[in-house]
């Protein structure tokens, strides 16, 4: 097949240019944008052999609580409901969906129910990285979860709004954050911190055609 | 504003929450065996009790999962919280007008 990637354009393509000037110089805080991530959504049931299989090839647990992510060198695994994950990851969404649907069919053969799905959702969001001391100051301008470190740890990632937006806030470390809003939010999402960010860093010129 | 805990996440504010209406509502054996007034009763007739209510709420912006609140009308105060799965639990009944029809 034809290599299309020459001709994908991020959601945010348009403000690229606003994102490098907001990241730009000594600053207490900068936005980065991290498109073309790949992100396969899975549903399966934890208790289940599915889940065992697809766990096997993952090469990491499934996580069972909400926050909790579990890492292996190419995906991140992240919680978004009893039965439901978002794997992020370095591989070809090809290459990850078919090794965890060959699972499943393997197990199919012989005779035990796998029901699971695996979709391949990478154009769905895209990933936004804040990160800086005043990172956490920024985000708490417009989201209602708690953000204080007492109450939501490094390694975690929890589903929750910004400036009513609904997106995965993922916190990396202390400085660093990354919010994965789906890609017609994003370009809002993208103008609303620049313009919560403009207090930390008053030597960036203000927002162009906002 | 209700800081609501969530079976699964926890507690978050009640803007990440959608509201279901009263919990505890079967849906009728054979609707086409109701009479019209029956059927009216079944979608639009609800409790509206002073005091404990049970009722639906989903975590939209989170783990997207309906679970069941008991609060009371009176003071915002919520005295349950419990999944689909678990029996409602006994708390308040003795003011009890609404819930289980």
């Amino acid at each position: 097949m034809a290599d299309l990637t020459g001709l994908r354009r991020s959601p945010l393509d348009g403000l690229s240019a606003d994102i490098r000037n907001g990241a730009a110089g000594e600053q207490s805080v900068r936005l980065l944008e991290r498109p073309w991530l790949t992100m396969v959504s899975l549903r399966v049931d934890p208790r289940s052999e599915a889940a065992r299989r697809i766990e096997q090839v993952l090469g990491t647990r499934l996580p069972r609580a909400c926050g909790e992510v579990t890492s292996q060198d190419a995906h991140d695994v992240l919680w978004l409901g009893p039965d439901e994950w978002l794997v992020v990851s370095q591989m070809g969404a090809d290459v990850l969906v078919k090794g965890v649907s060959d699972a499943l069919a393997e197990l199919r053969d012989t005779g035990a129910a796998a029901h699971a799905a695996v979709v391949d959702v990478s154009a769905n969001r895209t990933v936004l990285e804040i990160s800086g001391p005043s990172a956490r100051g920024v985000l708490e301008k417009g989201c209602p979860a708690d953000l204080h470190p007492r109450a939501f740890d490094d390694g975690t990632a929890i589903a929750t709004t910004l400036a009513r937006i609904p997106l995965l806030l993922w916190k990396v470390d202390p400085n660093l954050f990354r919010l994965l809003p789906r890609g017609s939010f994003a370009p809002y999402v993208a103008r609303w911190l620049l313009d919560a960010m403009q207090e930390f860093t008053p030597d960036r010129p203000a927002l162009r055609g906002a | 504003m209700l800081l609501l805990n969530c079976p699964w996440c926890g507690p978050r504010d009640e803007t990440e929450y959608h509201y279901g209406g009263q919990a505890h509502v079967p849906y009728p054996q054979d609707p086409s065996a109701l009479s019209d007034e029956e059927w009216a009763q079944y979608l639009f007739f609800r409790d509206n009790p002073k005091g404990p209510f049970a009722e639906r709420w989903c975590h939209s912006v989170g783990c997207r999962r309906w679970f069941n609140v008991i609060r009371d009308t009176r003071t915002y105060e919520v005295l349950a919280v419990y999944t689909n799965s678990e029996p409602r639990p006994q708390v308040g009944a003795g003011v009890e007008a609404g819930g289980s029809r």
